[in-house]
This record gives C-alpha cells, sequence and structure tokens, in this order.
C-alpha cells in the first residue's frame, strides 16, 4: 500500500447523502475476478448513458472539478458491504474522502485499501461545498500526523479522529496484510507453542 | 468463569495491538469461487505463497449450475470464474481443492462438516456470511471480506475486535411436526434481523441438547440473520459421535488427546454473557415468513400483522415489504397457492433434510402446480440419498433431484424464481429479488416445504401428522 502522510489537492463535490455502495459500484460488476478497473465503473449509472457516454451533468465528467479528494454528503457508503465500492475509489484515484458520516463497513474496506476517510463536521462540510462552488480551484490539506483538516480557501482547520492503529498503518503504507506479514515469526511461534 | 466462546477465542490470540483488533489465529479456511478471485491476485502481485494450504479447503458452489454438471458450464462470465478457480487451486498449490463434480464438492457449509475439517475448539472462516453454521460443533465460525481472505490465505491470521457474547436459551422440548429451522424462524422473528448485531451467540438448554448435528447446524446457520457475528453450540456426544471417524477428523491417539480437550469446551457454570435471552421451545409452531427479511415470520396458522401492530416508524418497509409480496396485512396465508419449491442450501440441504421431506411425501403426489427444485447440498447427501432409497420415494411422488450447489438460494446460476412467482423455500434470504428479480420467497423448514410441495399452497404440515 502507498504511504499517506500529507496530502494537498483540488477536490471533487458530490453533496449528496446516503450514497449507497450499489451507486458506488452497481452489482453487474461483481462478477469480475480481479480488482482491477473498477475505476471505470465508479458511479458507473450516474456517470454513463445507456449507450456508455458520459453524463455531461455529473461531476466526474466535469473538467472544472479534479483532484484526489472526493467530497461528499452525509452517510457515504451505506449498504452492501461489497469491498468493490473500495475498489472503486481507490481505482479511480481518489486518496481521501471526505464526508459528516460514513458507514462503518465502507469505512474500514477504505482503510483496507489506503483511502483515508475523514469525518468532519457538517458546518465544516458545507464551507467546503460552499468553497468550492466559489472556486474550483480551491484545496484542502489533509495532515494524516497531526490529524487535521484544512479548508486553504478560508483558512480554517478541523481535528479528526482516526484509530491509532490504522493511523500507523496508513503513515508506513502498511495494509492489514502487510501488518500480518511483518508479524510471521509471532504467528510462527504460536503455532509452535499450541498444546491442543 | 469463561463462555465456550472465551475459551476458544483466548486459545487463539496470537497477540493483541495496543488499542487495535486482536491478531487472531485462524484453524479452518474456506475457500469459494466468487470471493476469493481478488484475494488470489492479491498474493500473486506480493509474490506470496498459501501460508498453510493444508488448512485451506476450497469448492465451487455458488456459481455452478444443477444440471448437466458433466458439461461445460454455459454461462461465459461463470465459467470464468470457475476457471480462475480452479487455475489458482493448481498455482497456489493447494490439494483440497473440490470442484464441480469431485466427489467431496458441494456448498462449502455442508462438504466441510461432513468431511471431518471441522471440529470443536477451531477457529474458522470464509469469505461467505453463513459460516456460523460451523460453530455448531462448538467453534468459531464467522464470514469475511475479500481483503481479510486474502490475510488468512497469505499468514493464516485475521485481525478481528472482540464481539460481546449472548447465550439464548431454548427451555422444554420441540413439538411434533417442529423443525429446527422453525426454532430459527421463530428466535429470529422474537430479536428481528438486527436484534444480536455485534454478538457472539450460544445457544443452549434442552431443546438445543436434544437435536442432531445436521439439525444444530441449521440454527447456527441461521445467527446470521438476526445480526450476529456468529453462533456456537457446546460439543457434546453428539458432536462426539457425528465426527469419529470422518475422513479428515483425528484417528487414534490423536482423536483421543482431541476428545479430552473438546470435553473442556462449555461455558462455565458461573460464566456472564453481555447479553441472554431465554424461549420455551414448546410455544413454536411451524413457521413461515410473509415478507422480505428473514425477521418477518409468524406461525403458518397465524395472521400477518395489521398496519396497527406494527410501530409506526417500521410502517413504511412493512407495508412496502407485503406489497412486493403481493399480501395484505393482517391476511391469513394457509390455503395460498404457490408456484415454486426449494429444498437445499447450506441451511437444509442436508442428509437430515431430505429425509424427512421424503418420509412426508412416500406415498403421496407431487401437486401439479408446483415446480419443485430438490437440490442436495452435496455430492455426498446426493449419495446418500440414492443408497438410503428416498431417491425411489421421492421419484414415485413425482420429484426430481438435481445436483448439488447453492442454486436458487442466490440465484446466481439459471436457477431462477420467475418475476411474481411465490416460492416455499428452506434457503435463509427472503429479500427482494434474492431467488431472482421479482421472486415472491416465503422461508420455511423442510417440513412446510413438502406440505406446500404436495397440495401445491402453503399447509400445515401438523394436518398429515397422526
Ligand atoms: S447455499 Fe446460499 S447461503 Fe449457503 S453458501 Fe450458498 S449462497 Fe451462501
Amino acid at each position: 500500500m502507498e504511504k499517506f502522510v500529507k496530502l494537498t489537492s483540488t477536490v471533487v463535490p458530490l453533496p449528496i447523502e446516503n450514497v449507497d455502495t450499489d451507486q458506488i459500484i452497481p452489482a453487474r460488476f461483481l462478477k469480475a475476478t480481479n480488482k482491477d478497473g473498477f475505476g471505470d465503473h465508479l458511479f458507473a449509472d450516474w456517470r454513463y448513458n445507456k449507450d456508455g457516454s458520459p453524463k455531461a451533468d455529473f461531476v466526474l465528467n466535469n473538467p472544472t472539478y479534479k483532484g484526489s479528494i472526493l467530497v461528499a454528503g452525509k452517510n457515504f457508503g451505506s449498504g452492501s458491504s461489497r469491498e468493490h465500492a473500495a475498489w472503486a475509489i481507490a481505482g479511480y484515484g481518489f486518496k481521501v474522502v471526505v464526508s459528516s458520516f460514513f458507514a462503518d463497513i465502507f469505512k474500514n474496506n477504505a482503510l483496507n485499501n489506503g483511502v483515508l476517510p475523514v469525518v468532519v463536521t457538517p458546518e465544516f462540510l458545507n464551507e467546503i461545498f460552499q468553497s468550492v462552488s466559489e472556486n474550483p480551484n480551491m484545496t484542502l490539506t489533509v495532515d494524516l500526523e497531526n490529524q487535521t483538516i484544512t479548508n486553504n480557501a478560508t483558512g480554517k482547520s478541523e481535528k479528526f479522529d482516526i484509530n491509532v492503529y490504522k493511523k500507523e498503518c496508513l503513515i508506513k503504507g502498511l495494509d492489514d496484510i502487510d501488518y500480518l506479514l511483518s508479524k510471521k515469526d509471532l504467528i510462527e511461534a504460536y503455532e509452535a507453542s499450541r498444546t491442543f | 468463569m469463561n463462555t465456550l466462546f472465551d475459551k476458544i477465542w483466548d486459545a487463539h490470540v496470537v497477540s493483541t495491538i495496543e488499542n487495535g483488533p486482536t491478531i487472531l489465529y485462524i484453524d479452518r479456511h474456506y475457500v469459494h469461487e466468487v470471493t476469493s478471485p481478488q484475494a488470489f491476485n492479491g498474493l500473486r502481485a506480493r509474490g506470496l505463497k498459501v501460508f498453510r494450504p493444508l488448512q485451506t479447503t476450497l469448492t465451487a458452489d455458488h456459481n455452478i449450475p444443477t444440471l448437466h454438471q458433466d458439461q461445460p458450464v454455459k454461462d461465459p462470465v461463470s465459467r470464468n470464474q470457475l476457471d480462475t478457480f480452479e487455475k489458482n487451486a493448481r498455482d497456489f498449490q493447494l490439494p483440497l481443492f473440490f470442484p464441480m463434480g469431485h466427489e467431496k464438492n458441494g456448498v462449502v457449509h455442508i462438504i466441510g462438516p461432513e468431511n471431518g475439517f471441522t471440529q470443536p475448539g477451531m477457529t474458522i472462516v470464509c469469505g461467505d456470511s453463513h459460516t456460523s453454521t460451523h460453530g455448531a460443533f462448538g467453534a468459531i465460525a464467522f464470514g469475511i471480506g475479500t481483503s481479510e481472505v486474502e490475510m488468512v490465505l497469505a499468514t493464516q491470521c485475521i485481525l478481528q475486535t472482540r464481539p460481546k457474547t449472548m447465550r439464548i436459551t431454548f427451555d422444554g422440548k420441540l413439538n411434533k411436526g417442529v423443525t429446527a429451522k422453525d426454532l430459527a424462524l421463530y428466535m429470529i422473528s422474537k430479536l428481528s434481523t438486527g436484534g444480536a448485531t455485534g454478538y457472539f451467540v450460544e445457544y443452549a438448554g434442552e431443546a438445543i441438547r436434544n437435536m442432531n448435528m445436521e439439525e444444530r447446524m441449521t440454527v447456527c446457520n441461521l445467527s446470521i440473520e438476526m445480526g450476529a457475528r456468529g453462533g456456537m453450540i457446546a460439543p457434546d456426544e453428539t458432536t462426539f459421535a457425528y465426527l469419529k471417524n470422518r475422513e479428515f477428523a483425528p484417528k487414534g491417539e490423536e482423536w483421543n488427546k482431541k476428545l479430552a480437550y473438546w470435553k473442556t469446551l462449555y461455558s462455565d457454570q458461573d460464566a456472564v454473557f453481555d447479553k441472554e435471552y431465554t424461549f420455551d421451545a414448546s410455544e413454536i409452531s411451524p413457521m413461515i415468513t410473509y415478507g422480505t427479511n428473514p425477521g418477518m415470520g409468524m406461525g403458518i396458522d397465524q395472521t400477518i400483522p395489521t398496519l396497527e401492530q406494527v410501530d409506526e416508524a417500521g410502517r413504511i418497509s412493512f407495508e412496502k415489504a407485503l406489497n412486493y409480496m403481493g399480501f395484505r396485512p393482517g391476511e391469513k396465508l394457509l390455503g395460498k397457492p404457490i408456484d415454486y419449491v426449494f429444498l437445499g442450501s447450506c441451511t437444509n440441504g442436508r442428509i437430515e433434510d431430505f429425509r424427512t421431506f421424503a418420509q412426508f411425501v412416500k406415498g403421496k403426489k407431487k401437486a401439479d402446480n408446483v415446480v419443485a427444485w430438490l437440490v442436495p447440498g452435496s455430492r455426498k447427501v446426493e449419495k446418500q440419498i440414492h443408497d438410503e432409497g428416498l431417491h425411489e420415494i421421492l421419484m414415485e411422488a413425482g420429484f426430481e433431484l438435481r445436483q448439488p450447489g447453492c442454486s436458487a438460494c442466490l440465484a446466481m446460476n439459471d436457477d431462477k424464481v420467475p418475476a411474481g412467482k411465490y416460492a416455499v423455500s428452506t434457503s435463509n434470504r427472503n429479500f427482494e429479488g434474492r431467488q431472482g428479480p421479482g421472486a415472491r420467497t416465503i422461508l420455511a423448514g423442510p417440513l412446510v416445504a413438502a406440505a406446500a410441495a404436495v397440495t401445491g399452497k402453503i399447509t400445515d404440515p401438523r394436518e398429515f401428522l397422526s
């Protein structure tokens, strides 16, 4: 997994609430046998017409907005536990998703795939949407070490929470598998010590 | 003063991360074709091997047809997933691989126990939520996501936060005509689909002790439908007798050693659970569901709740469910015509279920208006159906047997119930579209399914029992 320490980027605003995993990645894409290419299907039904042409009014198809931070409305990632949703977000190139509330399973799946979910207050979220609408080139800075997010248009900052273990994983670029692999000696010692 | 859960969990902790999860060692990993391909790709990308190949059992089940298994699979997307599965088993040198047609092939939660892979005191995972089934042997068994499948393949461990514990006790005996499935549907209707979220459940009491292993598996299987992480039952003589001489169960001296350990696996008298429920088993009737989640169940002779009986917050989804099902509030369902019967799945696809079904339909005839899919949970179950002469009984009554697989439980293959049709199903989920787009699922046990299959309508099986 790539390391994540600090990131400053323009943002892609998605001011919709309750974006569920069926919207993030529709069910018909689940018969795949690899994780690649899910980024192409991210928000497929919002993003493309039936004939595959892009829908001009969807934010991912608007060249004004780009960047590796997705800012979304409350309760992002609800619904089914499909890990494919996190693969789609990461595959598209997002490193951070900002919202005022995340569904539990999505949060874990995102972290397992190197995407940092940042929970902000509803006021802070609204201010971001406000700043973007005034200037699409505004940037956010996410500092994982200090657990702060800054709206560089207004200069305002907020602290965010993250599990100590998960923070360390992201900073070191380790995912759970790397972490477990680094404990192989412990695991083998455990196996050797078993008496039952 | 430990619970059964505590004893097994504590014995599998490799270490605990401060302010973080536990590294939990996994004894047995079951793998199927749908949730594993990305995990194997992950191993390839990191240049890793499977850490403990002999603790990994693979079977193809979700995506396979239940007819003509000797021929190539027609659907190219399904075939690709199955071919990929086989390639992964080969590339990663996993000998316990049971593809379609193999004598040990079948639904993952059925082949595990029947071959003796599942044993008391184990930790067991699989990329499938009904892994809770294996808890019937006194094991900690639960479903995981694809990243976690990769972790277990790579390290035989998983990172987990310890769940809370719950005990559900069933005092008394089940009445005649009432099955383990009825007990489980009754429990879920009382606790609701979210009632055990965050908990690991232990089932106890006379009614549970009296059950054979097949019945215990049915109960543990459905734990997930009330939100529980898993369900488990302390092992006893019934468990040991089931396991003895199974192919992958311990033998000789090893058996004696294990048996001594297994006998220590029970909740101590003074063990404290985070939550406890007690039910009277003799109050349970044959059950059916009327809605679109497994918690919407009732005694087969009862009426669907009226709008007034549903609390206000739940009314919109209650009405939406009834609309989908084509039922009305306050309605009785006895006597309603049905179209399909599905006997099978990891909930009710074991030999006991086929014995129950066959015994009931013996000397009767399948109703003309019913399409019946009888799908054994495994090749071994299929063979046993033949060996015990159940096949003739079923044929005489006008039924045909299909080949093993998940089949209409999730309708990923061709076994889809057409839109608007009613299916009395022994599987585990009655969600909208689960058995095919627009399909209307009525969950029930094997006896209710048998009664529906011969009468063509929702029928109380007790009417036929003298
Ligand atoms: S039978 Fe149904 S619930 Fe069981 S493993 Fe197959 S799809 Fe899952």
